[in-house]
């Protein structure tokens, strides 16, 4: 079974180095580069696909030149190969570009699954990858808790996470499924997988590759940019509580019920 | 051709697999520590966790199923597995520490036979050399293997033997020819599989620090082993105990510059956020320089251990002394650091509720195994006193 996953190198939450450029676009230098959280679930989900089905597992990223670097992490954790669709005209893209670039890039590619994170922790938008599956006519099937796939019948059965419960999805592959947490923790790379990843293919594409435009897909043509923005205002400090359990206990419950969380 | 310097540069590789594991020490270690050293059990589930991610196949060639890496990545990895619990970081170098008799003199057929379990980390091995009356002076070793047709018999005992009661495998020094004119022909050394008829633990230690890691006492009462299971010829085994220590000397210095770090950045912590006379005690002047000695230190022991690990790779004729530069040096380092650890955090210094006084425990042990700072000191002497 061949699996691609889609993952975007975000700006690591943990170092708070975020920030815009003067012209509203994340300024991808202030921060070191890790691979968004959610597509690591979906990479997680699509590397346990293959070890129970037997396949491979390739990355697609749209990304700037620099990704590499992060997209290796992913080979790290057992992923086989990666492209990465880099290009100039790129950067402040809109999702909308996102969107034709993937999909473009994706026609080329042979697989029975596509594994995308619910969104990323930059934009947030989470519709590149509806977007995705509308371009290239594929099933699309979202917030999965549970995919099982049955190559022999040429389907994939997906518990979607419902207000009420799971909905259970049929459909035939191809078809994009739009990866949660619940579908387990990812893994750490071990050593010899990222010793592995330095030898494993990363191929790279410009737009001129994918013959798209860049009146179809770029900075150029964005739909939408960022106009305004303000930081979240800072954390009240921590209230620590050092009392002897009792009275501890007590002020706890009080705290949480001044804000009718109990 | 000019003799190795100790120039190095990590490579990309090097930094990639440091920081792999630092985020499991992190995330799935640090977690453990405090209660690894209250319990002072070994922890079979860091042992599972080293293992399960390659970090304890490191010291293993890639034919063997080993990462294959270099003496300094060895170190990397136990420098930062020991930043957060000195006892977990010394699963790997006592697992190299084992390995590195069969590394370094085992035959093809014995490689075949050991590494691929111990790559795999399904096995471990522990070095038994010390005896109670043959510490410093390892070749006054009074354990006995006597040939006996394709086998040897082994008597005797050894003491403070790190892992000796968790270890699949032993490797035992012992005396094959205690009349031998060169008192460095004496030994040889057998690898022993611990569950032979005749090996028993006999004690294991109550320690000050390094507590999870058993210290054991060892007995071998008319033990049998295949003349298949020694390494080397006969009296090769105090050559081979020395080689070892030029390789496994920088492991023990990598625990120290680790523990000296992990103390040192929660001392930094520490100080950003104690407030005492109205302001942290980081704008104390007082403060402020006990944390840079506390980095010089840390830093300088640091990159002498790195550049011992390229001299020794590389080849360098001094390699003994490198390994005890390093060692004494890292050692030292680690006992300053964390002593002035807990004076920088005061009486919450002294109590568990925070590790630097774990840390403290841990760092003296730095200072003794693997050849106490007196010895590391004679062998420089040595190197220093031959050579000019």
């Amino acid at each position: 079974m061949q699996i691609v996953v889609l993952v975007k190198p975000v700006p690591d939450p943990a170092a708070g180095a975020e920030r815009l450029t003067p012209d509203g676009q994340l300024d991808r230098a202030a921060s070191p580069a890790v691979v968004n959280a959610n597509d690591e679930y979906a990479l997680e989900a699509a590397l346990k696909l293959v070890t129970a089905h037997g396949g491979e597992v390739s990355l697609v990223s749209m990304a700037p030149a620099a990704a590499p670097e992060t997209m290796r992490k992913a080979l790290a954790m057992g992923a086989h190969r990666g492209l990465l669709v880099t290009d100039d005209a790129l950067p402040g893209a809109c999702t909308l570009s996102t969107t034709r670039v993937l999909a473009a890039a994706l026609r080329d590619l042979e697989f029975d699954l596509l594994l995308a994170g619910a969104d990323t922790s930059d934009g947030g938008a989470g519709v590149v990858p509806a977007g995705v599956a509308a371009l290239l006519g594929l099933p699309y099937l979202s917030y999965a808790a549970k995919i099982e796939p049955s190559p022999d019948a040429g389907t994939v059965r997906v518990h979607r996470i419902a207000p009420n419960g799971f909905d259970v999805l049929e459909a035939p592959m191809p078809a994009l499924v739009v990866c949660t947490q619940a579908l387990g923790e990812p893994r750490y790379p071990s050593l010899k997988g990222i010793m592995a990843a330095r030898s494993r293919e990363l191929a790279t594409k410009g737009l001129a590759d994918l013959g798209v435009s860049s009146d179809e897909a770029s900075g150029a043509v964005a739909t939408t940019r960022v106009v305004d923005s303000t930081t979240p205002p800072p954390r009240p400090p921590t209230r620590v509580i050092r009392e002897p359990a009792d009275e501890a206990a007590r002020q706890l419950v009080a705290f949480m019920a001044e804000r009718r969380l109990i | 051709m000019t003799p190795p310097t100790g120039a190095y540069r990590l490579s990309d590789e090097q930094v990639l697999l440091r920081d792999a594991v630092r985020v499991l020490a992190d995330e799935r270690i640090a977690p453990r520590a405090a209660e690894i050293d209250r319990s002072a059990e070994f922890p079979e589930d860091i042992r599972q966790l080293l293992a399960t991610h390659d970090i304890l196949g490191l010291p293993f060639p890639e034919q063997y199923g080993g990462v294959g890496t270099d003496l300094l990545t060895v170190c990397l990895a136990i420098e930062q597995i020991s930043r957060v619990c000195a006892t977990s970081g010394l699963i790997l170098a006592v697992h190299e520490l084992g390995a590195l008799p069969i590394l370094l003199a085992g035959s093809d057929e014995q490689k075949d036979r050991w590494l691929p379990d111990l790559a795999a980390g399904r096995t471990l091995i522990a070095f038994a050399l010390t005896e109670a009356e043959a510490g410093s002076d390892a070749s006054a070793v009074r354990t006995r293997a006597v040939r006996d047709g394709d086998e040897y018999v082994i008597d005797g005992g050894k003491r403070f033997i790190s892992q000796g009661s968790v270890a699949d495998l032993v490797v035992v020094f012992a005396a094959t020819d205690p009349a031998a004119e060169k008192s460095s022909r004496r030994l040889s050394a057998f690898v022993v599989e611990t569950d032979r008829p005749g090996f028993a633990v006999t004690r294991i230690e109550h320690k000050m620090g390094i507590r999870g890691s058993p210290t054991a006492e060892l007995a071998f009462s008319a033990l049998r082993v295949p003349a298949s299971n020694r390494l080397g010829e006969e009296g090769d085994g105090f050559g081979i105990a020395m080689r070892t220590f030029e390789r496994s000397r920088p492991g023990i210095a990598a625990q120290a510059v680790g523990i000296a770090q992990g103390a040192l950045e929660i001392a930094a912590r520490y100080a950003r956020e104690r407030k005492q006379f109205g302001r942290p005690i980081g704008e104390l002047q007082m403060i402020q320089a006990m944390l840079a000695d506390m980095d010089a230190q840390t830093e300088a022991a640091r990159q002498l251990l790195y550049a011992s690990c390229a001299a020794i790779e590389d080849g360098a004729g001094d390699a003994a002394r490198w390994a005890a530069l390093c060692k004494l040096v890292a050692g030292d380092a680690a006992m300053r650091v964390t002593t002035d650890a807990v004076q920088v955090l005061g009486g919450y210094g002294y109590i568990d509720e925070f590790p630097v006084e774990r840390m403290m425990r841990d760092a003296k042990i730095t200072q003794l195994y693997e050849g106490t700072q007196q010895i590391q000191r004679l062998v420089i002497a040595r190197s220093l006193l031959r050579d000019s």
